[in-house]
């Protein structure tokens, strides 16, 4: 129980990642898909930035010309480069996928999954079709 | 320094460039520039081949940090044999199926899908050349993202439908082996494979976090199945490969699964040690699914009567062979493995097309009932269904036999309960092949009364046909010269960790 308490945010950050990893697989919404898409990716942002904080340092930016050249004085900068460069894929990531589900939503006017999947089998498929 | 060592740099960023170029160029000069970039991708590469077959293995350094900070690129033997090979099916692909791609994508769009396609050149290169598992992860998104648009830039529901449930499995791979890097990050504290696999050996030595380095192995392990359809996460898979473009189908099936078992390998042998991963039976787990898929694979593509859907559950079946093949643990297991990722994409990306090229010749149907006699009606797509066909089921002198003989070798120099079980699979799985592989060659060479009205000997698109007759002779190559690309593996796999 101490361990949990001690990396609180760890443990926060890996139950985060358990709620949207269920909701991205589970849920039969899409746009509830895309939310949990993103709690889950979330979640290793803050899983990165907490392991990268270092207590009583400061933001690895030293401003002014007075500023510490100390390493010891800052905290570990390559994860919030890493949640910096997450962050754009999981934007880009995530705009794609919300055009698919307004291109699905235009074609099947719903977004549950299931019953656009249901739809898509009832459509007569031939190799020519086009729009 | 010499020129050729910068080769896989220049290409990643070259490919990269072409598909931000692609987006503002006509569809034509799209398709020509992608072209003319995936062989000279190709040309590049086998320049680094060469050098490296030569000089040996080499690791660049990106920017002016060294090792445990920088970036790095690593080129090896294995790596260069893997890139020229996959610039050439790339070629391949979008070559033989380029007419289609102007048929079946709305005009105003088909310079987007060659922007996709070099987008996904580039995250292949890029997967198959880092040395960095952060940067891994940002070219697995990539890749991503151009595969899920080559299956939807074809603009009907079923491709809808199929790119959505791609997306989503796709995801939340990516989203394990996210959660997998950056648990094994703050354990090692380093993002660069060879850093990272010198940190392991430490903790293994000490004995300290077992429990995180199991843990993130299994993310990570898991999410690279998943997104390369694995047996029980194949899901998404056949309507992806049916409904999709034929050179995206092509594409899809030989390649885009395949970076991602590629990546596997690094994460096994460079990141964690194979020793390391033997003792924590991971490949145990893996050879229980691949054989799994290798049986489940089969027996659905038996039940399949559209042609296409058939092809593609026959992709479940060999990317189980693939994971057998790791899961025998022994060297020459890996070695079938790598063969059989590349005798896979000859003969499934030339399935594929010549699918594509039957079903032109009879009215525009996958289904096999109205494809008979289609082999007489083209006579190219037919020979060169047969070979693709023949090759999967394991018939000598093609690509496919050569691997099923290396798997059964690696079966006989493996733990006996594995030979035994290997063994079986292997035997039923190919019988099981020939069922609905020779079922399918026998349909399109039936004689058809009723289809008499259609033409005789219909030419297919002549890219096409080209396309067809170096695929023919890839596979070909690939069964009968078999023993100087498994020497070229055998050596980068020695020194691949």
């Amino acid at each position: 129980m101490d361990n949990l308490f001690n990396n609180f945010y760890e443990a926060v950050a890996v139950i985060l990642f358990g709620i949207g990893f269920t909701t991205l697989l589970f849920h039969r919404n899409m746009i509830k898909k895309i939310i949990g898409l993103n709690i889950m990716d979330t979640a290793v942002y803050l899983f990165l930035a907490a392991k990268g904080y270092i207590d009583g340092r400061r933001a690895p930016v030293p401003d002014g010309p007075d500023a510490s050249r100390l390493v010891t004085d800052y905290i570990n900068p390559v994860p919030s480069g890493l949640v910096l460069t997450g962050i754009v894929v999981s934007v880009s990531v995530t705009a794609v996928m919300l055009a698919l589900t307004i291109r699905l939503y235009r074609r099947y006017h719903t977004l549950d999954i299931d019953r656009i999947t249901i739809l898509a089998k009832q459509e007569k498929y031939r190799e020519t079709d086009r729009e | 320094m010499e020129i050729v060592k910068s080769f896989p740099l220049f290409n990643i960023v070259i490919c990269l460039i072409c598909g931000v170029l692609s987006s503002v160029l006509k569809p034509k000069q799209a398709k020509g520039l992608s072209l003319v970039l995936t062989g000279a991708a190709g040309a590049m590469n086998a320049a680094v081949l060469a050098w490296v077959a030569r000089e040996g293995q080499y690791t660049y350094m990106m920017g002016h940090f060294p090792a445990p900070w920088g970036n790095e690129i690593r080129v090896g033997l294995l790596e260069a044999v893997l890139a020229v090979f996959f610039c050439s099916i790339m070629f391949l692909s979008v070559l033989g199926g380029e007419h289609y791609i102007s048929l079946d994508i709305e005009e105003s769009k088909g310079n987007l899908y060659f922007t996709m396609i070099n987008l996904m050149l580039t995250s292949l290169l890029a997967l198959i050349y880092t040395n960095d598992l952060f940067t891994a992860y940002v070219f697995v998104e990539i890749n991503t993202i151009a595969a899920g648009a080559l299956i939807m830039i074809r603009n009907n529901g079923h491709t809808l439908v199929a790119a959505a449930k791609y997306m989503i499995m796709s995801l939340i791979g990516s989203g394990l082996l996210l959660i997998g890097i950056t648990i094994l990050y703050d354990v090692t504290g380093h993002l660069l494979m060879v850093n990272i696999h010198s940190q392991v050996a430490a903790l293994a030595a000490s004995g300290e976090y077992q429990l995180p380095l199991t843990v993130t192995l299994g993310l990570m392990s898991a999410g690279l199945a998943i997104k390369s359809a694995l047996f029980p996460f194949h899901t998404w898979l056949p309507d992806a490969y049916s409904y999709s473009v034929p050179s995206s189908a092509a594409i899809l099936s030989s390649l885009v699964s395949k970076g991602y078992i590629f990546l596997l390998f690094k994460l096994f042998y460079r990141v964690f040690g194979f020793d390391f991963i033997v003792d924590h039976k991971t490949p145990n787990l893996l050879f229980f699914f691949g054989v799994a898929g290798m049986i489940a694979g089969s027996v659905m593509a038996i039940y399949q009567r559209d042609m296409r859907r058939m092809i593609a559950f026959s992709s479940v079946a060999q990317i189980g062979y693939i994971y057998m093949g790791i899961g025998l643990s022994v060297p020459m297991g890996t070695i079938a493995a790598v063969f059989h990722i590349m005798s896979h994409a000859a003969s499934k990306s030339m399935l594929f097309l010549a699918a594509k090229g039957l079903s032109d010749v009879s009215g525009d149907s996958k289904d096999f009932s109205d494809l008979r006699g289609s082999g007489c009606r083209s006579r190219l797509a037919g020979a060169a269904f047969s070979v693709g066909a023949f090759s999967m089921v394991g018939i000598p002198l093609l690509a496919g036999f050569t691997s099923k003989v290396y798997f059964a070798e690696a079966a006989l120099s493996a733990s006996r309960g594995k030979m035994g079980i290997a063994m079986v699979a292997l035997a039923i799985s190919t019988i099981l092949n020939a069922v609905y592989f020779i079922r399918a060659v026998i349909t399109i060479y039936t004689p058809n009364e009723e289809a008499a009205s259609m033409p005789e000997n219909c030419h297919l698109p002549k890219t096409m046909a080209a396309a067809l007759v170096c695929f023919i002779v890839l596979n070909v190559f690939l069964g009968t010269w078999s023993n100087v690309i498994e020497d070229a593996i055998r050596i980068g796999l020695s020194t691949f960790s």
